[in-house]
């Protein structure tokens, strides 16, 4: 298969007064050209920080790469010089940042700061840059006039299609989206979704889409990675994921959807708290809340399995339950 | 925008009013007579009656008041020295050159050697540069205006001989007063400077900027520096107050002819008129650049701007 | 995940407040210097009888601008005063005017800043308005304003020095009363059926507490700075008594011969100044942890 981007074995620490954060431990992930990879997981399991890896914008200090390789496009992005990564960036591989509020310059007027993305990676006049920059606002449904005023003047969904149109406007191979929806009202966010899927096909990119929403996942994306506490511990195509996860923490996610066509009275939770990052639990990070564990889970640490064609999880109790037909 | 400066210049007069109100009630009630001062011991009890009621010195005390910003908005009139017999506005406005002259230097010294300290600190956060420029800017911060102009006396003009200790006519005599006013001013910038850049640089337009694939020196020469150089500008203004009453002090060590030491000599002569006039004068001039920093803060601040529409 | 959302995860420990503040005031060195240097202060000013070894007014015109020797170990100034013991007694003086001053625009700022906050409307308009006015002349020429019209002495020194300070808390104490007032627990409170006066003093003012203490520990050192420089300019403390900008400024004629004369009341000043902003600066850091990264 062509690999557009494959990260293997990546640990990234963050060195903090109390410790070492682990925030992604020993990380493998892979993305096909043209596929949109949903990236799933609660807050704190390590999901910005690989994005930011993938950019190579870890802060640093406190953040380190400490180990592994994040192929794109078969070069290693690790061995890339700070020159080289500052051309992979934006024309390359773009992001688009959790809060809309934060992530535009305050003192600058919007059509300058697409322009500014435009003459970094293409050939053109300041002038003709200003001008793409108007198309590109436009194309993500803003007002041509409306490109002279300054980020606070535009609503928050608005924001966000700004930053929408500065990740596009290169049109770039990778699109990376850090929850581009949570910091947004419930009814803009169907809005700035649409709008994504509809770009997505229009640019042909592939993209990596950073969510704890499941719902959102199974609107927008092909393949679906499970996070938890700094490693994938489940990764499979939408559909067979969506009809039957393997892993014990999918199943929980799962289960902790409320399902309209039902009358519950109480959703169930999954136990417990997500590890403290600085000590992680040995073996099996989700065994300490897993109604599952055995005395094995607390000890080895799990690798990924394939259950089923292109369905893999980082748990061998229930992937041979699985393979064995017995329920889970 | 016109209107915005307006509504500030009418907002200002009750400001005014107020410090000349404060200023006249603090000196109206200072004991000893005016009259005793201006015509000296040796004057007759009738000539002293004399001269109160031609100074209306025998008014009631809101009337006193009501005359001295009548003459003072219609004619320009703060009174008259009690020991030069001329008129105050003259003689503040014949030292104060020197002073604008002296806090200007101060301050472009402050800038120009603060904010590249503060923001360099600010990217090298916890670097030795860091450290350093930290301690010395609370050295800075914690020395007295009055020493460091005597240390600068005693090392450049005494020991060395390079620089005259006294005077501010020529550019070599203004270098002393306005570092030495400049000392605190310069560390109060770079500890503004450099904790505005700390906040700025990691903000998420910051990382957006990064993202786009930008240079370094861009991301922190122009995302990053112009907004955090927002509060700087705000200081830079405050600090102006101070670097006007800081060349008292200044003015005093060095001999410079300026409003500071007018007023030191006042006060020590106990001519009033004059202290009540200088104190009125830098109010009136603090207040002046104060709004001239808002001004400035709304240009470039476009959130501010926008509200001002 | 960024760091901003792992952070104060780990930084949140269960201690007490303050003995969570003093463990993170004492990691800060310079702090503890500062800390160090105003506990020899005050030593030196409550004790000042016992250690110093000459008396500080006492004239000795057989000893006159003598340089540091084994007998005076800073040497002696115009009228034969032994420097050192006239440095140890301007520390009483120094710290009484600083920490006076500091008291006297604590209490009238924190009151009305505190009232302005809590009632709003009028009173607030008509407080804040005056308090424009004040701030409208620079503090240090405020202080001279007012000595140059009560007359230099010793409490107008500190009367003067504190009212010029007076809107700065004022602002501060009204500022975090606003943020204060408008929080959830004030509302809960108040429907609980507290009084006024009940909330300002078990709720409000503990919870204002932190930039008061910083601003505090910064404003005994401007105190102490604006009177020495009151001082200099023969405004402040007068002769005999030690103070150490009036013994600057007795040096300062001399300062060409004998510069030992200038040098030790300026370390003097500048060293108190240095401790308390280096307390300050640590204490802020330390009580708002979120500040420094």
């Amino acid at each position: 298969m062509d690999n557009m981007l494959d990260i293997r074995n990546l640990t990234i620490h963050y060195e903090v007064e109390s410790g070492t954060v682990h925030a992604v431990e020993g990380l493998n992930l892979t993305l096909g050209r043209g596929e949109s990879l949903g990236f799933v997981g609660e807050t704190g399991a390590g999901k910005t920080t690989t994005a930011l890896g993938i950019m190579r914008l870890i802060p640093n200090p406190p953040g380190k790469i400490k180990s592994g390789e994040i192929i794109f496009d078969g070069e290693n992005l690790l061995d890339k010089s700070e020159a080289e990564m500052r051309k992979i960036r934006g024309e390359k591989i773009a992001m688009i940042f959790q809060d809309p509020m934060t992530s535009l310059n305050p003192v600058m007027t919007v059509d300058k700061q697409i322009a500014e993305m435009i003459s970094l990676h293409k050939k053109v006049t300041k002038s003709e840059a200003l001008k793409l920059a108007g198309d590109m606002l436009e194309l993500v449904g803003i007002r041509r006039e409306r490109m002279h005023d300054y980020p606070h003047q535009f609503s928050g969904g608005m924001k966000q299609r700004v930053v929408i149109a500065i990740a596009l406007a290169c049109d770039p191979e990778l699109l990376i989206a850090d929850e581009p929806t949570t910091a947004l009202d419930v009814t803009i966010q169907a809005q700035v979704l649409e709008l994504m899927k509809e770009l997505k096909q229009k640019f042909s990119a592939s993209m990596i889409l950073i969510t704890h929403d499941l719902g959102i996942v199974a609107e927008i994306c092909d393949k679906v990675a499970i996070m938890y506490a700094g490693r994938v511990v489940e990764y499979a195509d939408k559909r067979s994921l969506y009809s039957h996860p393997i892993h014990p923490y999918t199943r929980g996610l799962f289960r902790s959807v409320p399902d309209i066509d039902e009358d519950v009275d109480e959703l169930p939770v999954i136990p417990g708290l997500m590890p403290d990052p600085v000590n992680l639990p040995s073996g099996c990070a989700f065994h300490p809340r897993c109604s599952m564990a055995t005395e094995e889970c607390a000890k080895v640490r799990p690798e990924m399995q394939e259950a089923e064609p292109g369905h893999f999880a980082a748990c061998p109790f229930c992937v041979k339950k699985f393979m064995n037909g017995e329920a889970l | 925008m016109l209107k915005y400066i307006l509504r500030r210049i009418i907002m200002l007069i009750p400001v005014l009013l107020g410090v000349a109100f404060c200023v006249f009630t603090l000196l109206y009630f200072t004991p000893g007579d005016p009259a005793r001062m201006v015509l000296g011991d040796l004057a007759t009890d009738e000539a002293i009656k004399e001269f109160r009621d031609k100074e209306g010195l025998n008014d009631p005390f809101l009337v006193q008041f009501g005359n001295y910003i009548w003459k003072a908005v219609a004619h320009g009139d703060i009174g008259r020295s009690y020991s030069s017999k001329r008129p105050v506005m003259q003689e503040i406005l014949t030292a104060f050159p020197y002073t604008l002259k002296l806090s200007a230097f101060a301050m472009i010294i402050a800038i120009i050697i603060g904010i590249p300290c503060g923001i360099i600190s600010a990217i090298k956060q916890y670097s030795w540069f860091d450290t350093i420029t930290m301690i010395f800017a609370m050295i800075g911060l914690s020395m007295p205006v009055f020493w460091l102009g005597l240390l600068l006396i005693l090392f450049f003009a005494v020991r060395l001989r390079w620089l005259p200790s006294s005077g501010f006519s020529t550019f070599k005599a203004m270098i002393l007063p306005s570092v030495a006013l400049a000392a605190q001013s310069i560390s109060m910038v770079t500890r503004m400077t450099r904790s505005s850049m700390l906040e700025v640089i990691r903000a998420d337009y910051i990382r957006t900027a990064r993202a786009k694939g930008q240079k370094e020196s861009i991301v922190i020469g122009v995302h990053a520096l112009r907004n955090a150089l927002i509060p700087v500008v705000t200081l830079c203004g405050l600090q102006f107050g101070q670097l006007l009453s800081g060349a008292i002090l200044t003015e005093s060590i060095f001999a410079v002819p300026g409003v500071g030491r007018l007023m030191v000599n006042a006060i020590m002569s106990r001519d009033y008129p004059m202290v009540q006039g200088g104190v009125l004068f830098i109010a009136v001039t603090f207040s002046i650049v104060n709004l001239l920093v808002d001004l400035l803060y709304a240009y470039i601040d476009p959130r501010i701007k926008a509200e001002l529409k | 995940m960024s760091e901003k959302e792992i952070i104060p995860e780990l930084v949140r420990k269960r201690r007490s407040p303050f003995v969570d503040v003093m463990m993170r005031l004492a990691k800060s060195p310079l702090a503890m210097f500062g800390l160090a240097i105003i506990f020899v202060l005050v030593f030196c000013a409550i004790f000042a009888e016992l250690i110093s070894p000459y008396s500080p007014i006492k004239q000795d015109l057989m000893h006159m601008f003598e340089t540091p020797s084994a007998e005076h170990w800073l040497g002696t100034d115009e009228f034969g005063r032994d420097i050192l013991s006239r440095l140890i007694y301007g520390a009483r003086v120094s710290l009484q005017v600083g920490f006076i001053a500091v008291g006297i625009a604590l209490v009238t700022g924190g009151m009305l800043g505190a009232v302005s906050g809590y009632y709003s409307g009028k009173l607030d308009n008509i407080i804040m308005r005056v308090m424009d006015v004040l701030l409208s002349i620079p503090q240090t020429l405020l202080a001279i304003a007012i000595v140059a019209a009560l007359g230099p002495s010793l409490m107008n020194l500190m009367i003067a020095v504190g009212i010029s300070a007076v809107p700065t808390y004022a602002r501060i104490v009204r500022g975090s009363v606003l943020s204060i007032r408008s929080m959830e627990f004030i509302e809960a409170a108040r429907a609980a059926g507290s009084s006024d006066l009940r909330i300002i003093l078990k709720h409000i003012i503990p919870n204002s507490m932190a930039p008061i203490i910083v601003q505090s520990t910064l404003g005994v050192a401007s105190a102490i700075l604006n009177a020495a420089g009151l001082s200099f300019i023969g405004l402040g403390i007068q002769p005999p008594n030690p103070e150490w900008g009036a013994m600057l400024s007795g040096g300062r004629q001399y300062i060409r011969d004998y510069p030992h004369m200038t040098l030790y009341p300026g370390l003097a000043i500048m060293l108190t100044i240095l401790a308390l902003n280096f307390l300050g600066d640590g204490l802020r850091d330390a009580l708002d942890p979120k500040l420094k990264r």
